[in-house]
């Protein structure tokens, strides 16, 4: 998953804890990375048609950024399915984030034909936990 | 990985070559469920049968270096069942050719990306960066000529 994708998916997850625009704040906690490089990326999404940013408000998601950003969430929720249904990974939440970077989505699409993924995903991804519900009870069992 | 941080410890580097190998076993037992599939088809049924070679020889040149890092791998009969639960048989060949060019150009772009995250790196791992970037890289080429290969089968369907 390239940069720009891991922003939009951090985005789109800051926009529904808050229920709002995400801050550029959040978004740099989120990434761990330094507010100056988030506003850096911002400025290019939001040329790219993929943001609105409004100074002291924050950034909104414009539709296309909304697809862009629930493609990579699903990626993300392969990767975590794939670690833990496949792999028996049990920290797989850690190392999902540790990998993402270089999964791209065509090897998550293989990945996915041999994982069991709910229909209704990206919606059962929990933003707050960066983890998707739907494994949660799957993942208590293992621990 | 957060978007600042690289490939930067043996533990990660094993993990994404186990991803690898269950890679390579989903299109070895793929292209064998396909040649099932076109059973009247000679030349995309060799053509199969050479991909699933290819890949179990791929999967052992990827097992031999996470067996230096400590790791451990997926049985390949693990992945082929689950292959097989989830096998919708067609016996279409362009679906088959299709979904083998995906196998070919996943693959690819898999290598690729691994390669770019090895290189980027500046992390001294247990195993010969030469030795690791000569495997990756010889596999990637064979992989673009994969997807050559089915490319033109494709043509001339």
């Amino acid at each position: 998953m390239n940069t720009a994708d891991q922003y939009l998916k951090a985005i789109y997850l800051i926009q529904q804890i808050e229920d709002g625009p995400a801050s550029t704040g959040a978004l740099a906690d989120r990434l761990d990375v330094s507010p100056a490089s988030a506003n850096e990326m911002i400025g290019k999404l939001e040329s790219q048609g993929l943001v609105e940013h409004e100074k002291y408000k924050g950034v909104d998601l414009t539709d296309e950024g909304i697809r862009q950003a629930r493609d990579a969430l699903e990626t993300y929720c392969i990767i975590e399915r794939f670690l833990l249904q496949v792999l028996e990974v049990e920290n797989y939440r850690a190392e999902a984030r540790t990998l993402e970077s270089v999964i791209d989505e065509t090897v998550a699409e293989r990945l996915d034909t041999i994982v069991d993924r709910n229909e209704a995903c990206p919606d059962c991804f929990d933003p707050e936990n960066d983890v998707c519900e739907c494994l949660e009870p799957e993942a208590k069992v293992s621990d | 990985m957060s978007v600042s941080r690289s490939l930067d410890s043996d533990h990660q580097l094993a993990r994404l070559l186990q991803i690898g190998i269950v890679l390579e076993e989903v299109v070895e037992a793929r292209a064998s469920k396909h040649a099932e599939a076109v059973a009247g088809e000679t030349a995309v049924v060799e053509y199969m049968a050479g991909a699933a070679e290819e890949s179990a020889t791929h999967r052992d040149r990827l097992e031999a270096i996470i067996a230096d890092l400590d790791a451990e791998t997926v049985p390949f009969e693990e992945i082929e069942a689950l292959v097989e639960a989830t096998y919708e048989a067609d016996s279409d060949f362009d679906d088959v050719l299709y979904d083998q060019l995906c196998n070919e150009e996943t693959a690819y772009k898999f290598y690729d990306d691994l390669i770019e995250a090895i290189e980027a790196s500046t992390t001294e791992f247990s195993v010969s960066r030469d030795r690791l970037l000569s495997t990756l890289e010889t596999i990637r080429e064979q992989e673009a000529d994969g997807v050559e290969a089915v490319t033109t089968l494709m043509g001339e369907q």
